[in-house]
This record gives C-alpha cells, structure tokens and sequence, in this order.
C-alpha cells in the first residue's frame, strides 16, 4: 500500500486498481490537487475489504471519503467488493466511482443497479487517463459535498 | 444504447422557477445534446418516473436532478422512492439543494444519492456549477441509458 500526504486534515481517497502504472498516474495527478488529499492505493479486492473494515494492519485506516474502484480485480472482483460497500450500512454512504477499462452495457447497468455513484471507463491515451483523475477531483472534492462520517447530530 | 447522436433526456426536479430558469439556460449552451424536462413537485416527479398520466409517453430521464425540499412530496421520500424501485434505481440522482446540512449530505448518500451538490446562491457560481455536472455527467460518466 503506498500513500500520498499533503499537509492539514486531508480527504481520503481509496484507490483500488491492479495496475501500478494507472495507480501511478493517479497518484501524480492527484498529488498535483489544491485539495488536501491522502491517496490509499490498494491492488486487489479483499486487501480493499481489509482497509475498509479496518482489519488486521489496517486496525487504524482512517474511512475513506470516496472510493475509486477497478472492476477487474484479483481475489475478489469489483463487483462483489461494490455490492458488499453498497449493502453495510456503515460504508453505504460513501462514494464509489467505478474506474475501469470495461465500457460493456452490462457492467454499467450492474454497477448502477449496485448502486455505484458513477461509472467511467478509463481512457487507455495515458494523458486523458491523467485529465479524468483531475476530472474526478475537481468535481468530488470541490463541486460535490462528500459526506460527513455521521449524520451530524451531537 | 444510446449513441452519441442521441440526446440525453434530463428530468429536472425542481420549484423555484428562478433556479429551473437558469439551469435551462446552462444546460441549453451544452454542447451535447441534452431535452430538459422540469417538473416542480415530488408527486409529479414519480408521476414522470412512472409514466402515469399525464407522462404516458415521456422517456425514462438518463439524470435527474433532485432539489430536497419541494411542495406535496419532499425531495428525500422522492429519492427513497427511487432508489428502492428495481426500474428506476439504476438513474443517477443528483441531489441539487440549498442545503449543506451535515445531516442532509449524510441521509441523501445513505439512500444512495449518486451525489450531493449544495446550490451556490450567486447565479453565475449557480450557473457554473450545472455546467460543472454537465461536464462530468454527461461526458466523462457513462450513464445506464438502454435503448428506447
């Protein structure tokens, strides 16, 4: 697992990709932000479970505040990883963007049908790779509220 | 599926006119193909959903976008409503409000809102912020449009 801090209280963003040339590419792009983020790269599906029910090393991972998540996993593919997020009433509010090579009519309507909040598929041109992570950060950290860890009564 | 040539049929769930008025404006200047429909109540928007009259003939929208607090039906029952419906549960819903309550970001996500946008009050940021969801959801997001 490898991370990216800036200074000040960071958002936390979940990386779950296979690849470690994209993960790289989203690690730079996302570490070029005016936002204060932290990027927690995982490679393969049930890694990516362990992080988010704090497991093991992962006893003391902060939740994270949006989620970008490959489809085609090793362990446990991305499907099964999204429906799991998307069924605990603990993590269903998160934000989960499907990020991945797939543009089949099928995967789109079962992640949506799963409850994914978007789906985009990964640009293979390795410059518009880059623009679709900025993309995604302009919208999800500035434009959109994320949500709150509680529902913000005391 | 839909091609690129076809447009991307926008439902609108909105009450103040002021706010339906300056999102038609935005959306207009789109440079994708877009029909925006606005309906102004939460009733009429299932209505809309259901195809119940008078909407027999309207298509499924690709997006809505869903104010929270509207007339005869609150925008949180419409999302509830949504988003427990085998049919319509897959339609992105972004929730576009005045509020940035904690506890309404915090609800809106956990009925799974595909996002929460809080409206800015100045027009021109209002204005900026549609083109920012035309931007990403109707050209880097994949929408799960079927054919109609």
């Amino acid at each position: 697992m490898t991370t990216n801090q800036n200074p000040g209280t960071p958002i936390n963003i979940l990386l779950v990709e296979d690849n470690p040339g994209e993960a790289r590419l989203a690690l730079e792009a996302l570490k070029e932000s005016r936002l204060n983020n932290k990027l927690y790269i995982i490679e393969d599906g049930e890694e990516a479970l362990f992080l988010l029910y704090k497991k093991g090393k992962y006893a003391d991972a902060p939740t994270p505040d949006l989620i970008l998540l490959d489809l085609n996993l090793p362990k446990k593919n991305g499907l099964e990883v999204l429906s799991i997020i998307k069924h605990d009433t603990r993590l269903r509010r998160i934000p989960v963007i499907i990020l991945t090579i797939s543009s089949a009519v099928e995967d789109i309507i079962k992640s949506y049908d799963l409850y994914a909040n978007c789906y985009i598929t990964k640009p293979i041109d390795l410059d518009k790779f880059t623009q679709v992570i900025k993309t995604i950060e302009d919208f999800w950290l500035s434009t959109a509220q994320l949500p709150p860890e509680n529902n913000g009564n005391p | 599926m839909k091609n690129e040539l076809t447009p991307i049929d926008i439902l609108l769930v909105e009450d103040n006119p002021g706010d339906s008025r300056l999102a038609k404006e935005a959306l207009k200047d789109s440079k994708l193909k877009n029909n925006l429909f606005i309906v102004d109540d939460g009733e009429e928007a299932m209505k809309f959903l259901k195809k119940e009259s008078p909407y027999e003939n309207v298509p499924r929208p690709d997006l809505i976008l869903l104010d929270l607090n509207l007339p005869k039906k609150d925008g949180r029952e419409v999302l509830k409503e949504i988003k427990t419906d085998d049919h319509l549960k897959r339609i992105p819903v972004v929730i576009l409000t005045m509020s940035k309550a904690e506890e309404d970001i915090f609800k809106s996500y956990n009925l799974h809102a595909n996002c929460f946008i809080t409206k800015p009050i100045d027009l021109d940021q209002f204005i900026k912020v549609v083109q920012s969801i035309e931007n990403f959801w109707l050209t880097i997001v994949k929408l799960p449009n079927e054919a109609k």
